[in-house]
């Protein structure tokens, strides 16, 4: 991806964007989804596109993976 | 089973005793007891909250840049805060997944505070500080490929003076040209992740519009905003 396109998508918003406030309400269950072998990019489509943009809430949503998944 | 794990190992590992079977609401009833059952709950929570730290300031130590007694602090910090926020919030927990994950997730969640917190005690941003030098590295832009960039930047700076609130520049700015961590924005501020990024989500769509009325950007006819 070049620099242009990559700058370009940083400035592209979703509608759907959850927010990390929701995102953190919800991301137990859409880990649980993904650990269950299930599909949480349709179930909860506002968290997979904040977690698309937002480096923090992608941090703590794979920490959790890993905690819940061990 | 060939290999049955000795009882006794089983017994006193409290995930095990506690969730194996997916038995969440002993753990809501014990927490919110009183007397020895509770004190008990809360130590088998301690216990299992402490390990989930332990890995998690340990799979982030490379963006810490600190380790030993020092790591095993702020996860220790981070289990403490989380027990409380459980303990505190444990009437809102719905069920609908196993209590673990719901309690990890405030583990999670205050390591990545915490490292907020961290970040201050090693890095210095003037949060007045506009350092564009910066933005070219943010986005992978080549300095070779300046011609096709160039006016794009530019145009981009113009909007960020023109365009954003003051609020919204100071957010802009720490994040995006100075590479300050949301998390730590958000203690410097005295505000939460969330509002940071609604900030800067707000930001995001000023900028975008203004690029693509000014011809910089083409405008998206599936975009959704």
């Amino acid at each position: 991806m070049s620099g242009w396109s990559s700058l370009e998508r940083f400035l592209r918003t979703d509608p759907l964007d959850a927010g990390c406030a929701e995102t953190f309400d919800l991301l137990e269950l859409y880990v649980e989804e993904r650990l269950a072998g299930g599909n949480p990019e349709d179930r909860f489509p506002g968290v997979t596109a904040h977690l698309r943009i937002c480096d923090p809430c992608l941090d703590d949503y794979e920490g959790l993976l890993a905690a819940a998944g061990t | 089973m060939s290999h049955a794990e000795p009882i006794e190992t089983a017994e006193r590992d409290p995930a095990r005793r506690r969730d194996a079977s997916g038995e969440t609401r002993d753990w809501v009833d014990e927490l919110s007891g009183s007397g020895p059952v509770r004190e008990q709950a809360v130590a088998d929570l301690h216990a299992l909250l402490l390990r989930a730290a332990r890995r998690e300031v340990s799979r982030r130590r490379a963006t810490l840049g600190i380790d030993g007694p020092e790591l095993e602090d702020l996860a220790y910090q981070a289990v403490t805060d989380a027990l409380i926020a459980i303990i505190a919030k444990i009437r809102r927990f719905r069920g609908e997944s196993r209590f673990t994950t719901w309690a990890y997730k405030f583990v999670v969640l205050e390591v990545s505070s915490k490292i907020g917190r961290h970040f201050w005690r090693r890095h210095a941003w003037p949060l007045d500080r506009e350092d564009w030098d910066r933005l070219p590295d943010r986005f992978g832009l080549r300095p070779e490929e300046q011609a096709e960039w160039g006016d794009l930047v530019s145009a981009l700076r113009r909007a960020v003076d023109e365009e954003l609130t003051e609020h919204q520049r100071t957010i802009f700015s720490a994040l995006i040209l100075g590479g300050v961590p949301a998390d730590a924005l958000a203690v410097k501020l005295g505000t939460t992740r969330n509002a940071i990024y609604k900030t800067l989500f707000d930001a995001r769509r000023k900028l975008r519009a203004s690029l693509v009325a000014n011809g910089y950007l083409m405008r998206d006819e599936m975009e959704r905003s």
